[in-house]
């Protein structure tokens, strides 16, 4: 297992069923089950709170994917997941119906704004397939354009991270203004139900954290389907020498438009999952730090590692929600503070440092057994003897 | 100093060719051939031209003037680099350039001449048996047989660069252009290189760009002095060093460098 950064590509099988386990049946028992006093008890806030981060855990998935193997760096991740939550947060406000503050068919904030009648982009939003399918072509369609151009015009490395940067701050502005459409700085949020479905109701939002399990553990299949393929190795040597790959006959362009299409759905994936569950969206979703908040949980968790993602996900956003509690000046300086720390120190994040243990481990053994003789895991290279 | 009658026979025919960087000329009207099947070694002082050379065969540079003529009568001047590969022309860098992530199978089996290499048929494809009986056979030529599953990032600077060469040889060139491949190698890798270069000249034709001098007589049948962008003498190792220019401007450089 020590032989690559790659190492998600082999084995896994057992713990990916045995985690998915425990998402999927162990914590929505231990919500219905135990009596609310019990130790064992989970709330239901918690279970929501869980489920907001496993939806998170998605859009670290593609994030993983196109940063960790493919070596490119999005900083604009934000945005379509933004995308993927408008469309669905547009469904749920349609669907509020009579109930709203203004008693009106159209949005609140609309009515608040004397916008007269729907906007013709919204009126799709009536139904709900149309909704989710939004959600996931919205952002990939996005993707495929602006990544057609970039990658096109051969612009990598930095020059990719800022001009995504760039579109995450385009869109933060265009989202936050009240002619577009979509409510501004206040978002999209006074959702009552989905399908039919009260959102206030627990039962409601366990099977969305359900849903959001189920989704999380297709997401992974999916990368672990694409990393494990001839072409995920294409993406890590295009990280490694793409002047090789190009000698090799590969054309790098596709093979990236490819993956940042990939890594926008599975955002927009995400995007779909929160809006329901948080029951609010707004244009600070979206934006540049929070775009960067979320490379910050790929490297925490592990780049090049499709469990680091999801690890780093979930323990980044636990920790921002336990510590924001406590102190929420501080918090934003902690997450740099970790960043840096995980960058200098730790640079395969908290996957590489149980690796490392391991490996340290199993190497104390084998020297306990057997001395003198070397690990064989580790070839020394000829030319260093 | 290629006779015209004779490059019927050549697997690669420059005639005339002139490299011009603002006024330097990297080559000057340099005629060069190579024929199928050889094993040609171009040797030259600094800014002889060598790498040049390759640059204007790999499509890499273009010529000022001159004809670059491929096999019979492929013309690959306005050609570009990705063509030329596909045409049967591989290149091997000067410093390895290898997926260091990957393991070496992945490395071989990445760099495998496939019919399509667009995203959805690597997406889909599965290695078929013939595919894995070519890349073991790879690994035994390129002597890493036991690194099969060695993450290619691991290995010695001299097993980087055969495996480098191997991942060119699987894309089936008829030529193969290799610059300077024992740089940083021990006398023993360096060696293993030799044997390596001179086994795959019985089904490729070579052109090996080297400084090292005691590696140029174990490998070079015929050997080419490029000096100032031209060719200054051309045939055995013992020829070219009896040969009074030769001596005078490279040999005698070299003795001043060291």
């Amino acid at each position: 297992m020590s032989d690559g950064t790659t190492d998600t590509n082999r084995g896994g099988g057992l713990s990916f069923w045995v985690v998915g386990g425990i998402l999927l049946v162990v914590m929505p028992l231990l919500n219905l089950l135990p009596p609310e006093d019990s130790w064992f008890h989970l709330s239901d806030f918690s279970l929501n709170r869980f489920g907001k981060f496993l939806a998170f855990a998605i859009l670290a998935l593609g994030l993983d994917l196109i940063w960790g193997y493919t070596g490119i760096l999005s900083l604009g991740q934000g945005v379509f997941f933004g995308l993927g939550a408008y469309c669905m947060g547009m469904h749920m406000m349609l669907t509020i119906g009579k109930e709203s503050v203004y008693g009106s068919d159209m949005p609140d904030f609309m009515v608040w704004n004397q916008v007269k009648e729907l906007p013709l982009f919204w009126k799709p939003f009536y139904s709900f397939p149309a909704a989710v399918i939004g959600a996931l072509l919205v952002p990939m369609a996005f993707a495929l354009v602006f990544g057609f151009f970039a990658f096109r015009s051969r612009i990598k490395g930095v020059y990719f991270a800022i001009i995504t940067q760039a579109l995450a701050l385009a869109a933060w502005l265009v989202f936050n203004r009240n002619d577009t459409n979509l409510g501004g700085t206040n978002g999209l949020t006074d959702f009552k139900q989905v399908i039919g479905y009260r959102l206030s109701e627990p039962g409601t939002q366990r099977v969305l954290y359900i849903v959001t399990v189920v989704c999380l553990g297709a997401s992974y299949l999916l990368c672990r389907w694409i990393i494990r393929s001839r072409a995920g190795r294409v993406l890590v040597a295009v990280r490694d020498s793409e002047k090789r790959v190009v000698f090799s006959g590969y054309t790098p362009p596709n093979y990236k438009l490819f993956v940042f299409v990939v890594s926008a759905g599975l955002a927009g994936l995400a995007g779909l999952l929160y809006a329901p569950q948080v029951g609010i969206i707004t244009p600070a979703q979206i934006g540049v730090l929070p775009s960067l908040e979320m490379v910050i949980w790929v490297a925490v968790g592990g780049r090049g590692s499709l469990a680091g993602a999801v690890l780093g996900a979930v323990s980044v956003n636990y920790g921002r929600s336990v510590l924001t509690n406590y102190f929420p000046e501080l918090w934003p300086f902690m997450l740099g503070g970790l960043f840096v720390l995980v960058v200098l120190l730790f640079p395969d994040g908290m996957v590489g440092m149980i690796r490392k243990g391991k490996d340290l481990l199993t190497r104390r053994k084998a020297s306990e057994e057997r001395p003198i003789v070397p690990n064989q895991k580790i070839v020394v290279p000829e030319g260093k003897r | 100093m290629a006779e015209p009658s004779s490059f019927q026979n050549s697997i690669i025919y420059l005639d005339g060719v002139t490299v011009d960087y603002d006024g330097f000329k990297a080559l000057n009207r340099l005629t060069f051939m190579v024929d199928y099947k050889e094993l040609r070694v171009v040797i030259g002082p600094n800014g002889a031209g060598k790498t040049t050379l390759l640059d204007v065969i790999c499509g890499k540079t273009k010529p000022a003037a001159g004809r670059v003529v491929f096999g019979q009568d492929t013309e690959l001047i306005g050609k570009h680099a990705d063509e030329i590969v596909k045409l049967g022309i591989g290149r091997k860098f000067q410093a390895p350039s290898i997926y260091g992530n990957l393991t070496v199978w992945e490395n071989l089996d990445l760099s495998l001449k496939r019919s399509s290499k667009g995203v959805f048929s690597t997406l889909f494809g599965k290695s078929t048996a013939e595919e894995r009986a070519r890349i073991e056979e790879n690994l035994e030529t390129i002597g890493l047989k036991d690194y099969a599953h060695t993450r290619a990032g691991s290995l010695s600077h001299g097993q980087k660069q055969w495996l480098e060469i191997g991942m060119v040889i699987l894309q089936d060139p008829s030529l193969l252009l290799v610059d300077e491949p024992v740089a940083g190698m021990t006398d023993k890798e360096t060696e293993q290189t030799g044997q390596l270069l001179q086994s795959l000249a019985e089904k490729h034709a070579i052109i090996v760009i080297e400084h090292d001098m005691e590696f140029v007589r174990q490998i070079a049948r015929i050997v080419t002095v490029l000096h100032e962008g031209t060719v200054i003498c051309e045939g055995t190792v013992e020829k070219v060093q009896a040969d009074a220019r030769v001596r005078e401007i490279y040999l005698g450089r070299q003795k001043v460098a060291h």
